[in-house]
């Protein structure tokens, strides 16, 4: 494609699009999308078209991991790397992948045909390994799967002419509870919720709550929020705020003229090991979906937006058909079920390789058009959030939740789980045992019970709620999933008697500091110093010096981040050392200390450039022959 | 002035909705910092303003000061994280000051040397970083940039131009020039403009000048003990 055409694509992109640069990461997408990666005509033409500096442009660009600003592959294959996925041979299938199409990881074949690389967990960990081809997802790799592909690669079949059974993905539920068992048609909810305000006021309580957002007296709107209070709801992204608060302080902060309350449901699923979002997605999008409108009439609001993750673009077409499904059925639009003022829709932005954009802040200022860096808080979403409008963001599960509580009550729902977690939550169970997939569990479930639920056997460790998260071993699996406990967004990650707990934490941190969005030091560089010290841990350069700084560097980011990324970083670190020391100390074989700078690993490019490897080109290996 | 609260003991005066970093500087207390500047709305990116209120720890850049609220600035153990994040920053980058022409004026070297730092302690990164001298005035190093994000803000906010923006993410987090070449040349900045002058260390320099004020007479110079003059210095910018 010439650059003249390319400036045509661009144009038609941006006239789709609005020429809207809140919506630039979308247009980045579609761009990417028609000519491959992200040449510098393509750059110059959305931001002329969408009248941004050139460099707002390539700074957004180059803040996501799937924007390319370098040439990359017709077939760009990014290998999930998530510690589950390098459990059931990654790392193996990748290099073979490599060295049967002559390609390097993290280059490109010369003749521009493929690029293989990493990339963070991919929400395929129920049926890893996985990979990502041109952002769509092959999972249950095995060696006969990458020579196919490698053989597709070869010949150019053209990714719609694949097998569509390397595309498949399954959604496995092992266990089923409120969430998933009870029936639900789309609309259930929302006539639930119209038919509990009183028949006289019904026009004019919705009308003005949808219109003017107005706080107080209306009993729609405040009979459905204290259901979901009565709930005693709570957000199921991990932190557990109360949901009935968040939306109350929602619909009661003050609107300005032209503005209006927005919904948000964060799809950005990025914590490696979590899945369950995906599953709900694909399972029961209507449930989700009206939840959303469940939420927008709670708080009076207009918008909606659904933030899928770009990993998860596979369930994008099936979404907006049941969008589409229910604009046609009057559920979403104007006059929702024919209630005058009643207006509320949603779009689907979609994500493109960051997990910090899990974080509601900066997973606005994505929505934005902007770099996903979180804002400084406060102000919180629910005063300033979406173009500084009143905005709720709640997880995908929490709104599921919420459009069962509108249908059933509060009372329904809080008879499950425990006095501070009420109901059930979704748990996305990998790693080592035989059945892994999503379980739906009241809270306060233990962690024994779920590992005999899933067929875990010599079970070594969990990883709870994945590497932001707790790691536990056998002396806790009596403790509870609840937030007065163990609190959990939904990762329950096993590891058995085979695992090596170092690799597990070593690959956590590689995790953080490939996601880091760099806008605060402590977490910009204090992840890099992490990894560094763990690979020298690896490299077998450790000393119980090294421990102490890691330890000490644990205490800066917690308390010095900017956000939740670098406060837990060190946490897989910290957790494993405390109940798996040994793993560590076995890589100590220093006891003074040993300085992270490898002279003759420093020689390595230059080995490399003079095609030597001989024990002369080694330091080491000289210095021993001189002694 | 209705109001006060508490720093290290004293109390301090403030205005509504007035942060604690600039009630503190107005009355004289000095907050160590790097991204923060009184022309510009708090950044918070740093986190050398950290301070402890209430047992938890925030910047105090972003912090709107309280009634009452009782902060601890000056203590031993926040300047020693003060001093583990300067020296983060000296690692991530390429920073010589003997072969700097902003030494003596640098704020980050006279921050480290307020903060009694005599070693970058983390082992160096010795990131490979470009440097541009392809503008006829304007020098940019990129090696000695520590993200403040000023030359972003100044350029956008008081020049109207937006020469320079992020791009990048994590420790690849870097500034952009706003030119289809990348190059400072191409782009619309003149030695005028404050984006050109903002930089609180020496990534972005004037061209052509060379120990204009001697060694030992400049900002930050002269002194063994730094915290004097980066306070006086920072009253006379008006912080």
């Amino acid at each position: 494609m010439d650059e003249s055409e390319q400036g045509r694509v661009v144009g038609g992109i941006l006239a789709a699009q609005g020429h809207d640069p809140t919506r630039l990461v979308q247009i980045l997408h579609h761009c990417q999308e028609a000519v491959g990666w992200l040449p510098p005509a393509v750059r110059a033409a959305v931001a002329a078209g969408l009248r941004l500096p050139l460099a707002q442009v390539e700074g957004v660009a180059g803040f996501y991991a799937f924007f390319h600003l370098q040439p990359v592959g017709r077939y760009r294959i990014l290998f999930s790397d998530n510690i589950t996925d390098r459990m059931q041979g990654s790392e193996a299938l990748m290099q073979r992948l490599c060295a049967s199409l002559w390609v390097e990881a993290g280059k490109v074949s010369e003749d521009g045909l493929v690029s293989i690389d990493r990339t963070s967990c991919t929400g395929l960990c129920d049926q890893g390994p996985a990979l990502l081809v041109n952002l769509r997802p092959i999972g249950r790799l095995t060696v006969g799967r990458i020579d196919q592909i490698a053989d597709l690669v070869r010949e150019r079949v053209p990714l719609d002419a694949w097998p569509a059974e390397l595309f498949a993905v399954e959604h496995p539920v092992w266990r089923r509870d409120r969430l998933l068992e009870t029936p639900f048609a789309p609309g259930d909810a929302l006539r639930a919720v119209r038919e509990r305000v009183p028949q006289d006021g019904l026009a004019a309580a919705n009308l003005r709550s949808w219109r003017e957002g107005l706080p107080g007296g209306l009993a729609g709107p405040d009979a459905l929020l204290d259901e979901i209070k009565r709930a005693n709801l709570r957000g199921r992204g991990g932190a557990g705020f109360m949901t009935g608060l968040k939306w109350e302080a929602c619909r009661h902060a003050p609107l300005p003229a032209g503005q209006t309350r927005c919904v948000v449901c964060n799809a950005d699923e990025g914590e490696p090991g979590t899945f369950k979002d995906r599953v709900l997605l694909a399972t029961r999008p209507d449930l989700v979906i009206e939840g959303m409108t469940v939420a927008a009439y709670a708080i009076g609001a207009r918008r909606g937006f659904i933030y899928l993750r770009g990993e998860y673009r596979f369930l994008l077409a099936g979404l907006e058909s049941v969008l589409a499904e229910r604009r046609q059925a009057g559920l979403l639009g104007p006059d929702i079920l024919g209630v005058p003022g009643m207006d509320f829709d949603i779009e689907i932005h979609l994500g493109a390789g960051a997990y910090v954009c899990g974080e509601e802040s900066a997973l606005i200022e994505s929505l934005e058009g902007k770099r996903g860096t979180p804002r400084n808080r406060p102000p919180f979403p629910v005063t300033n959030g979406y173009l500084d409008q009143p905005t709720v963001v709640n997880n995908v599960e929490t709104f599921a939740a919420a459009a069962l509580i509108a249908v059933q009550g509060g009372a329904w729902y809080a008879d499950r789980g425990t006095a501070h977690s009420a109901g059930t939550k979704l748990l996305s169970v990998a790693g080592d045992c035989a059945r892994p997939g999503v379980y739906e569990f009241p809270f306060g479930v233990s962690v024994r019970a779920v590992l005999a639920a899933c067929g875990a056997q010599e079970t070594q460790a969990v990883q709870v709620g994945g590497p932001s998260g707790v790691c536990i071993g056998a002396d806790a699996f009596d403790r509870c999933l609840a937030f007065e406990d163990i609190p959990t967004a939904g990762a329950f990650t096993i590891f058995d008697q085979r695992r090596d707990m170092f690799e597990v934490a070593r690959n956590y941190v590689h995790f953080f500091q490939h996601e880091s969005c760099g806008f605060c030091t402590p977490c910009r560089v204090g992840t890099r110093l992490l990894r560094d010290w763990m690979d020298k841990l690896q490299r077998g350069g450790g000393s119980p010096c090294d421990l102490a700084e890691i330890e000490q560097l644990n205490g800066l980011l917690q308390r010095s981040s900017h956000c939740g990324l670098g406060h837990t970083a060190c946490n897989p670190v910290l957790d494993t050392l405390a109940h798996f020391r040994p793993a560590y100390l076995q890589r100590l074989q220093h006891t003074t200390f040993v300085p992270a700078f490898d002279l003759d690993q420093a020689l390595a490019a230059a080995r490399q450039m003079s095609g030597r490897d001989d024990p002369g080109a080694h330091l080491s290996a000289a210095a021993d022959e001189a002694t | 002035m209705a109001h006060t609260f508490i720093l290290d003991g004293q109390t301090i005066p403030f205005a509504e909705g007035e942060t604690v970093l600039s009630a503190a500087t107005r009355a004289g207390v000095f907050i160590p910092h790097l991204c923060h500047h009184p022309d510009f709305k708090p950044y918070g990116g740093c986190k050398l303003c950290t301070v402890r209120v209430e047992g938890r720890h925030t910047a105090a850049c972003t912090l709107r000061a309280m009634p009452g609220l009782r902060v601890e600035s000056d203590t031993e153990a926040l300047n020693a994280e003060r001093r583990h994040l300067t020296q983060m920053l000296f690692v991530e980058g390429n920073h010589f000051c003997p072969g700097c022409e902003q030494s003596g004026h640098c704020q980050l070297q006279a921050t480290a040397a307020h903060l009694g730092m005599t070693s970058p302690h983390y082992p160096q990164f010795f990131p490979a970083r470009p440097l541009d001298a392809s503008h006829p005035d304007i020098l940019l190093d990129l090696n000695r940039c520590i993200l403040c994000t000023l030359c972003i803000r100044a350029s956008r906010e008081v020049d109207g131009k937006a020469v320079f923006a992020l791009g990048g993410r994590g420790i690849g987090t870097h500034l952009v020039v706003n030119a289809a070449s990348g190059r400072l040349v191409d782009s619309d900045l003149s030695a005028d403009d404050l984006a050109a002058r903002i930089c609180p260390v020496g990534a972005i320099l004037p061209k052509r000048r060379g120990f204009a004020v001697p060694i030992g007479e400049r900002t930050y110079d002269g002194h063994a003990q730094v915290a004097g003059p980066l306070k006086t210095a920072n009253r006379e910018e008006g912080v």
